[in-house]
């Protein structure tokens, strides 16, 4: 009998518990990475309300004791994409590879040692940013001076996830020595999957913050090359996006299905999936650098195809995903072409959270090839329609997602029940709506040529730049967004500290397949060769442009602007 | 390895979708002529003010109603921030930065481009229309980002 199989019999008993692969020294990490997410979800999202507002023109930076619109625009960014985004992938990937190997992690202590480096990264980098040090945004582009401490802190948190990949495959590696021959089940293959990629994926910006930006911030080199760090930082800046989604893919593709009481489509369709996601999603970077002087163009048209190479992933999701989902409402009696959809189970908040975010991210995956359409980026390369992208794919796609995700993990996690169902569906469906408002927003006001990232409020250009009524709908949606975040602080706080004990610990969500692995090709688990083919195709979409941008032209000196 | 029907289609379908998209950004390219920004060489912005073009940042007439623009972009304004061509015009800018990254937009046509230090950029853009197009700095540069914008006069 396959593991899989074993898995699937197992999860269908509903009797069966896990009890003993969670062990308390495990457990107590993985809690304290969640913890540490949600926190910077927690002051990251509520920075979001000044940069809605100054749409309209209310300057909040100061009533939110930041000293200037960019250092809260600053604290939005690192905490939300790096601290939310890294602490929740280790947290949840960690807990679903222990139950998809159905044994704890290989190493407790590369578990607490992830723990404690994010612990750390996030102190030293908060500490340079709260005090107005490092105003650099996310994307800490030299040559603008930051803190070293700032460059410190973001390393320490890429480490905490480069031990948790590391602790992932040699779990997986100890898995392989208790089960000789067998194929790798599905919940551990796709977590494996998630960190093997984004190991790959880091290594422009390992590269860029250990050789070049914590040098030369401490001033042991003097200058550095602007235009070559850029290549270093979007080598990871677009994977990234991945290594945020391939965590909510895991729970769309395996836990959703069994939330609505369906089955995963074909145990081959996933695998495929996340191994193309790991063979196409680095060598992709230069799509966000069309516009860069310094680029040879026959290099941005290679990255054009690898780009919609990887965006081919992506749409087998929405078939299999959705596959499920109709499997799940038709099991729930759901008739007709559409009829199922209404089966689902809305009332359950961790559901209506994640089947909301999936009909976001069709804009938001829509909205994000217009953005990789090599001359097309012409019209929207650094305008308001890229935040209102990636609102709606990070900012909701995956976002929501996890905050439905949660509303099942923390139960799982406290043994707690979850409170204020209700209220948690509210919720739910005020991001939905706020975010379809901000991005509509967003995207009209940046067709017309309106800059991301700038202080709209007290820019001298913003009775020119005519966006009327866009700019509101920004507004509103935004401030629908904040509400709803806090709604949700209420949800998680009401059953942490008042949450009725289950009688029963709760089971991870796991869903059956339809078609199982032995239909699988074995040539899928060999997780090796991909990672081999996906070096291959870095080294082709990377090395060429190396050489011929070299020599590198370092020119800049490091240089304090805010 | 078993592959279900639907899923068959669904994979030839969404592969066609990529296909026409590369297919419609090569017409883009190819036939109507609309490009990215190339590499328009290198430049020391420790010396930028005393390299030319850059020591003489301005509008040149080229003739046959071309012109070309060489802005400075630095923290926080361009310079020059204003200038004025005829209708019909087709006006390159040449764009260098001396201290951080900055960015160049000019709403109403397709020219954006990154301006960052070490690099030239250049890009081409025509105007037909009479009226005033704002340009704006679209990547942030520090405290007064918000501040650097600049304006074309077609008269």
């Amino acid at each position: 009998m396959s593991a899989t199989a074993g898995a699937r019999t197992v999860a269908g008993r509903g009797a069966v518990t896990h009890e003993g692969i969670f062990l308390a020294e495990q457990l107590w990490p993985i809690k304290g990475q969640l913890v540490l997410a949600l926190v910077g979800l927690a002051i990251g999202g509520l920075m979001g309300l000044q940069q809605a507002l100054s749409r309209v023109g209310i300057v909040l930076h100061e009533a939110m004791l930041m000293q200037s619109y960019y250092q809260g625009l600053t604290v939005h960014g690192v905490l939300l994409a790096f601290l939310f985004m890294f602490g929740f992938g280790n947290a949840f990937v960690s807990l679903a590879a222990i139950r998809g190997f159905e044994r704890p992690l290989a190493s407790s202590f590369l578990l607490q040692g992830a723990f404690w480096t994010m612990l750390a990264g996030t102190l030293l980098a908060g500490y340079a940013i709260l005090t107005n040090q490092a105003t650099v945004l996310f994307t800490f582009y030299a040559p603008m001076r930051a803190n070293p401490l700032f460059f410190l802190g973001a390393a320490l948190l890429v480490i905490s996830t480069l031990l948790t990949a590391l602790n992932l495959v040699l779990t997986r590696r100890a898995w392989q020595r208790e089960h000789p021959g067998e194929r790798t089940p599905l919940l551990g293959f796709v977590s494996v999957v998630t960190y093997v990629m984004w190991a790959l994926a880091s290594l422009g910006v390992v590269i860029l913050v250990v050789f070049f930006l914590l040098p030369w911030s401490l001033g042991w080199v003097k200058t550095t090359d602007p235009q070559f760090n850029r290549i270093l930082f979007w080598f990871t800046g677009h994977p990234i996006v991945y290594f945020w989604l391939m965590p909510v893919y895991i729970s769309w593709y395996l836990m959703v299905p069994r939330q609505v009481g369906g089955r995963i489509f074909s145990d081959s369709l996933v695998r495929l999936a996340f191994l193309l996601l790991l063979i196409f999603s680095v060598p992709t970077g230069l799509h966000h650098q069309y516009v860069d002087p310094g680029i040879p163009t026959i290099m941005k048209v290679v990255h054009l195809f690898t780009t919609f190479a990887v965006v081919f992933p992506s749409l087998i999701t929405a078939f299999t995903v959705m596959a499920a989902l109709e499997d799940g409402g038709r099991a729930r009696g759901g008739t007709g072409l559409l009829g199922w959809i209404r089966k689902l189970p809305w009332g359950d908040p961790s559901v209506a959270a994640q089947l909301l975010a999936m009909i976001v991210f069709i804009l938001g995956g829509a909205t994000g090839v217009v953005n990789a359409s090599y001359n097309l980026n012409n019209v929207v390369h650094n305008t308001s329609f890229v935040s209102g992208h990636f609102h709606m794919t990070v900012g909701t796609a995956v976002t929501l997602s996890i905050l439905g995700i949660t509303y099942w993990l923390i139960p799982f996690l406290t043994r707690r029940e979850l409170m204020g169902r209700r209220l948690a569906l509210v919720q739910a469906w005020l991001w939905f709506f706020g975010v379809l408002l901000f991005a509509r927003g967003q995207i009209a006001a940046g067709l017309i040529g309106e800059p991301r990232r700038s202080s709209i409020a007290e820019a001298p250009w913003r009775e020119v730049l005519d966006v009327g009524l866009d700019h509101w709908l920004t507004a509103i949606g935004g401030s629908f967004m904040v509400l709803s975040g806090l709604l949700y602080f209420v949800v998680i706080l009401w059953t942490l500290f008042a949450g009725r004990p289950l009688a029963r610990p709760l089971e991870m969500p796991v869903a059956e397949m339809r078609f199982g692995a032995r239909e699988t090709s074995p040539l899928f688990d060999r997780l090796g060769f991909w990672f081999l083919v996906a070096v291959l195709l870095v080294a082709v979409a990377y090395i060429p442009l190396i050489v011929l941008y070299l020599p590198l032209q370092s020119v800049s000196p490091p240089i304090k602007v805010y | 390895m078993r592959i279900e029907a639907y899923e068959r289609i669904f994979m030839v379908l969404a592969g066609l979708m990529l296909v026409l998209g590369i297919v419609g950004i090569g017409i883009g390219a190819l036939v109507a002529g609309v490009h990215v920004p190339s590499p328009a060489g290198r430049i020391d912005p420790r010396t930028l003010s005393t390299t030319s073009p850059f020591d003489q940042p301005g509008l040149r007439d080229l003739g046959g109603g071309k012109y070309e623009a060489v802005v400075i972009a630095r923290a926080w304004q361009f310079q020059p921030d204003e200038i004025q061509v005829p209708v019909g015009a087709t006006v390159t800018f040449t764009l260098a930065s001396p201290d951080v990254i900055h960015g160049f937009v000019l709403t109403g046509t397709n020219a954006n481009v990154m301006v960052i230090p070490g690099q030239i950029s250049q890009v081409t853009a025509r105007f037909d229309r009479p009226g005033e197009y704002l340009w704006v700095c679209h990547e942030y540069c520090g405290f007064g980002h918000h501040l650097m914008y600049g304006k074309v006069v077609v008269r």
